[in-house]
């Protein structure tokens, strides 16, 4: 294939803290890490998996899965990529404190000869490959006895590479740009990929990033804010590229704090009072999707048929039915830097609720003191965006439904102090089912029963929304979990 | 001169001490640290252990304690995003502010003087009555309007400048990475310093035209007139030299608002200075470089009145400053 070789300039809202793909466990660190390494497997755009650094794998049995590694692959050192350096990148993640959540489930990995391993799990784990879609492996002899992970310092990995992936490092100021050269010896030669240097740029706020593009500074953006989509729609030379994320907003009404949302009709009515469909239309201008459950249409969990309802008489016979026609007042806490527009969702959804007499007292915050409050569940009412790291609507389950279990972890980010043992019993379940159908059956069943007992308030799924100019080929390469493949991006003669 | 110099030494250490002391005591309220540098999915004892050992669960007395005793032997800390040494990262951001706020300052005395001095001799004519129109637009409009105006215009729809950033740079001595020297780095540079002078410029002009206009009555500028000197050297040898007093004094103040102006600036233009640096530790909450940087200004502060006070008494040498002679 003869390739025309551009230069490409993306700016995003952040950039990656560390060149370490194992750092942390970030949207920004792991679509550099797509960059610069190679994952074993990855996601395709369908939800299915695309065989990379392991060509093929299968189950030896139900805790031990078997991988084949390509055999033509080298670092960017030279070294040739082997069964050593699998091992020793997975024993490295087991011991990041931002990956080690993801891979506990892994006991221990075998060597069985220089290009294939096995895998073993504690238990019998159906989101492997889910997880080593993490696995960005890394050059053992080059990181050997240098590898330390430190959150707050400079190591040896923060600020030297050696990846197998499409590009190389070239240059780095933190904070202001990333430049990236394409790997000559790159082992993928079908990839239809063009870029020959890729510059990241972080730029913060959401006009100038746009600027930057109109301008023609820049080549790609993203994210592009709700407000600014119709002015990038009437710009003729670019483009807007929308998909549906998968991360869930949603509003958790804590039990423990207000002994109204015990009450279940409580929590249908707040539930019925707020207009999913509305909020999107008018502050996210009609992108991202009105959300009825946790789990949007891309995890397994999602049930067809649980559409957000909305309907204010019934919410109100419902509150008199409760006893509070009168209604009462409560706190409520939402960040207003982290979501998209979501200082203002907050404040539509207090008025919302407003209409069936829940005065709502609001208050937002930078999202770096919100977590705080987050943590400490200090009102009535929280906003979350939950973003599942498997991919896989348990994850949401976990964190959000599970009763709160400092030991285990589970139901870290339950604000609303729901403990459903029914729920918690299903999601354990769901957590070590291998067969497909039954799976899928159960978490259906815990997404029917989170709705049916109105535990939280899903508003919506963030959309994800890139813009680029028209000749870049974005759409092949952008996929639901936002991790753009940098190296298969075709860019045409503008 | 001694004594001069070694009272200001001292105010400053006081005037540093209470700043750090006041951005120690903030910290709490600004954030967790850690929160912004794990996962989602990291629990709470994890985090907990990471506190603990960037040893932020002791008492706050404490830490600045900590604080203070490396600060002494030249240690500000280590930035959490940047990890390097604070003062290294904000040394290297600081020319770009450096010219950035040198540009900005070019452009206000270009337009300030002139224009000043125009509307004071002429206050009835129809072009100082525009001028100080302008003025009061520029006094109640604010700087990010004029900054997202002047991208809009000029970047977007004419397309004539760069809308962000600083573009290329040259090494000065290898010491100074600089935007001066070329043609894409001033064309960087134009849209931010503008912005900057369109909010400083107003408050100068004002100024100006008020001190020269009662100058101007003065017995002496009457005597010149009378002894037929030409009316260039009236006007800007005699005249503007004692209006320079008060415009030097609210200069040095309003050094106070080009740092705080640069801040909005910076992180419109996506300016790599300070500014944006603040910014964005603070969205961070990166404490040791917010510490760092309040101090940093605290600095800049003292040293700018400190010469102010010494250009005063070379302006006018009837002003005595105690303990400089």
């Amino acid at each position: 294939m003869v390739c025309l070789a551009v230069d490409l300039r993306v700016a995003l809202d952040a950039d990656p803290i560390s060149l370490d793909p194992h750092e942390q466990l970030s949207e920004g660190g792991i679509q550099y890490s797509h960059a610069v390494f190679d994952p074993l497997v990855r996601w395709r755009q369908d939800g299915t998996f695309e065989p990379r650094l392991a060509v093929s794998w299968e189950l030896k049995d139900e805790r031990t899965l078997r991988l084949h590694l390509r055999q033509d692959v080298r670092f960017h050192t030279g070294n040739p990529l082997t069964a050593e350096d699998v091992l020793f990148t997975i024993e490295r993640l087991k011991s990041s404190i931002d990956f080690k959540a993801l891979f506990n489930v892994v006991r221990n990995v075998d060597k069985i000869d220089d290009y294939t391993v096995d895998i073993h799990t504690n238990h019998a784990y159906p989101l492997l490959l889910n997880i080593l879609a993490y696995v960005f492996v890394i050059d053992k002899t080059f990181y050997e006895g240098r590898s330390e992970i430190v959150k707050f310092g400079q190591t040896f990995a923060s600020t030297n590479v050696s990846g197998s992936g499409p590009f190389t490092v070239h240059d780095r100021v933190v904070g202001q740009r990333l430049t990236l050269i394409r790997n000559p010896d790159y082992w993928d030669t079908q990839s239809v990929g063009n870029v020959e240097q890729l510059e990241l740029l972080p730029i913060r706020s959401d006009s100038t990033r746009l600027a930057a593009l109109l301008t023609g500074d820049v080549d790609v953006i993203s994210p592009v804010a709700p407000i600014d989509i119709a002015r990038v729609q009437r710009t003729p030379n670019v483009k807007l590229l929308a998909l549906t994320g998968t991360r869930i907003v949603m509003l958790q009404m804590n039990q423990a704090r207000r002994e109204e949302f015990q009450d279940i009709r409580v929590r249908r009515a707040m539930n019925l009072a707020v207009n999913q469909a509305l909020i999107v239309e008018k502050i996210l201008r009609g992108y991202g999707e009105p959300a009825g459950q946790l789990s949007s249409s891309a995890f397994w969990g999602h049930v067809n048929n649980l559409v957000p309802q909305s309907d204010l008489e019934q919410a109100r016979e419902l509150m008199k039915e409760a006893g509070y026609q009168d209604g009462f007042r409560v706190t409520m806490m939402a960040p207003n830097n982290r979501y998209m527009s979501d200082e203002r969702v907050a404040l539509a959804a207090s008025a919302m609720l407003a209409k069936i007499n829940i005065q709502v007292d609001l208050k937002t915050f930078p999202k770096a003191q919100y977590f705080q409050f987050f943590d400490q569940q200090a009102a009535d009412i929280m906003m979350l965006g939950w973003q599942s790291d498997t991919f896989d609507s348990n994850n949401i389950y976990e964190f959000v439904l599970a009763c709160r279990d400092a030991d285990t972890g589970m139901g870290a980010y339950n604000a609303g102090r729901v403990c459903d043992r029914k729920l918690d019993d299903a999601i354990m379940l769901a957590n070590q089912e291998m067969d497909v159908a039954q799976r899928v059956a159960l978490l259906r069943g815990i997404e029917m029963r989170a709705v049916d007992k109105a535990w939280v308030i899903p508003l919506y799924w963030q959309p994800i929304i890139w813009a680029s100019k028209q000749h870049v080929d974005l759409e092949s390469v952008v996929n639901f979990l936002n991790f753009p493949y940098w190296g298969d991006l075709h860019v045409s003669a503008p | 001169m001694l004594s001069f110099i070694g009272r200001r030494l001292l105010q400053a250490m006081f005037v540093l001490l209470i700043i750090s002391f006041v951005s120690f005591m903030i910290q709490d309220k600004m954030g967790d640290p850690v929160r912004q540098m794990v996962g989602l999915s990291v629990t709470l004892e994890q985090r907990e252990a990471l506190q603990q050992e960037l040893g932020l669960n002791d008492p706050m007395l404490i830490q600045y304690g900590r604080f203070l005793g490396r600060a002494i032997q030249g240690d500000l800390g280590t930035s959490y995003y940047y990890k390097e040494p604070t003062i290294d990262v904000i040394a290297s951001r600081l020319p770009a502010t450096l010219e950035l706020s040198f540009a900005a300052l070019v452009l206000v005395v270009l337009l300030a003087i002139p224009l000043g001095v125009f509307a004071a001799i002429h206050p009835k004519n129809i072009l100082s009555r525009a001028v100080l129109l302008f003025s009061t637009l520029g006094l109640s409009v604010p700087i990010f309007i004029v900054a997202v105006f002047l991208m809009y215009f000029f970047a977007i729809e004419w397309g004539l400048l760069p809308s962000f950033g600083r573009g290329e740079t040259t090494s000065v001595f290898g010491l100074w990475q600089s935007g001066l020297f070329n043609r894409d780095g001033l064309q960087h540079l134009l849209l931010p310093s503008l912005s900057l002078a369109f909010v400083l410029t107003p408050i100068f002009i004002r100024l100006i035209r008020a001190e020269m206009m009662d100058v101007l009555q003065s017995d002496y500028i009457r005597y010149a007139w009378a002894k037929g000197i030409s009316a260039p050297r009236i006007y800007f040898i005699h005249a503007l030299k004692n209006t320079m007093l008060p415009v030097i004094t609210v200069g040095g103040i309003q050094l106070g608002t080009l740092v705080a102006y640069t801040i909005l600036t910076e992180s419109i233009f996506q300016w790599p200075g300070m500014g944006l640096l603040f910014m964005d530790a603070v969205t961070r909450v990166d404490v040791p470089l917010i510490s760092t940087y309040l101090i940093f200004v605290g600095v800049i502060f003292v040293v700018t009145n400190t010469l102010v006070d010494v250009v005063y008494s070379l302006v006018n040498p009837r002003v005595r400053i105690p303990g400089y002679s």
